[in-house]
């Protein structure tokens, strides 16, 4: 650094160390979000009931089971930026900020793998299984 | 590394006056936060007990929609009734997308940099609040037509 230009002096600081990649991504990622959960919601009210049958069937289409991959994805990235920002703003002291940053990464990626793979599941599964 | 003191801060909660704009900014942050949290461990609830079969999905369903109580025999008795808990969590979830999403485009906009006028702001302040109490009925109403 040193003798860099100001970009290059500032470039990695700050609290997110990378910012308008973080905000554009938040960006990014609450588009996919508004077209995916508007698009959620809406399927849940065209089913008739929320009965297992009705459901399971519908969620292994591919023109469900993919959304609601894409969905878990956009959802979960976009809270991951989202909340980061949140526990930079209020946890200050170093090590308590780096245990909540590790617990919301562990949440994310954790939660992310069940909700994935238990859509791959039933995506996977014969249609039988659910008679 | 620890905390910089010299560093600038920005203000904070106790130096702005309160009005619509300000509320519309703390929901922003509340709502997204409830949703990533709540919505997240619901969401995943829901796949892994429907992924689990009928049995797990079942027992998903009715914690979160009805609460009939279970006899000596290992049978509801009764009618089931509504379980008012998560039902007030769903409702909750589903305002707080709401508002999020109303405040979250109200946010486009001003990250283009318009709306920005005291009174343009004050007035789509408003408008996402009264947007969202609107589509959250609107939803559930819908739900509850249906049965
Ligand atoms: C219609 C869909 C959505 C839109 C348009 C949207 C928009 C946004 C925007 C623009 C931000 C950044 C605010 C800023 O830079 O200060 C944001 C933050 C955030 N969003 Fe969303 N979002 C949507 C859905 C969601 C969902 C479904 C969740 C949770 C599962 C969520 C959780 C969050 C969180 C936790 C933050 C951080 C709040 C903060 O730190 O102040 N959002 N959202």
């Amino acid at each position: 650094m040193g003798s860099g230009t100001g970009i290059g002096r500032v470039r990695g600081l700050g609290s997110a160390k990378s910012g308008v990649h973080h905000w554009w991504l938040q960006r990014v990622t609450a588009v996919g979000n508004l077209l995916l959960v508007l698009w959620f919601l809406v399927s849940l009210l065209r089913l008739p009931n929320l009965g297992y049958k009705l459901v399971f069937a519908w969620l292994h289409s591919p023109l469900a089971s993919v959304p609601m991959l894409l969905l878990v994805v956009s959802t979960f990235w976009h809270f991951r930026l989202g909340l980061q920002v949140f526990i930079e703003d209020y946890v200050h002291e170093e090590g308590s900020k780096v245990a909540a940053l590790i617990a919301l990464n562990f949440y994310v990626i954790a939660g992310a793998a069940l909700a994935i793979f238990s859509i791959l599941r039933i995506a996977f599964a014969p249609l039988g299984v659910a008679g | 590394m620890s905390r910089n003191r010299a560093r600038p801060l920005s203000p904070h909660l106790t130096i702005w006056r309160w009005g619509p704009h300000m509320l519309v900014s703390i929901l922003h942050r509340a709502t997204g936060t409830a949703m990533a949290i709540g919505g997240g461990v619901i969401l995943i609830w829901w796949l892994v007990a429907l992924a689990s079969g009928p049995d797990s999905y079942a027992r998903f369903i009715d914690l979160m929609t009805h609460n009939p109580p279970i006899g000596p025999d290992g049978m509801p008795m009764g009618p089931a009734r509504l379980n008012w808990l998560p039902a007030l969590v769903l409702v909750g979830l589903s305002w707080s997308f709401f508002q999020h999403m109303l405040s979250g485009l109200r946010h486009f906009v001003m990250d283009i940099g318009a709306g920005y006028e005291l009174k343009t702001n004050k007035s789509a302040a408003i408008a996402t609040i009264l947007g969202s109490l609107i589509l959250t009925v609107l939803f559930w109403a819908v739900i509850l037509a249906r049965g």
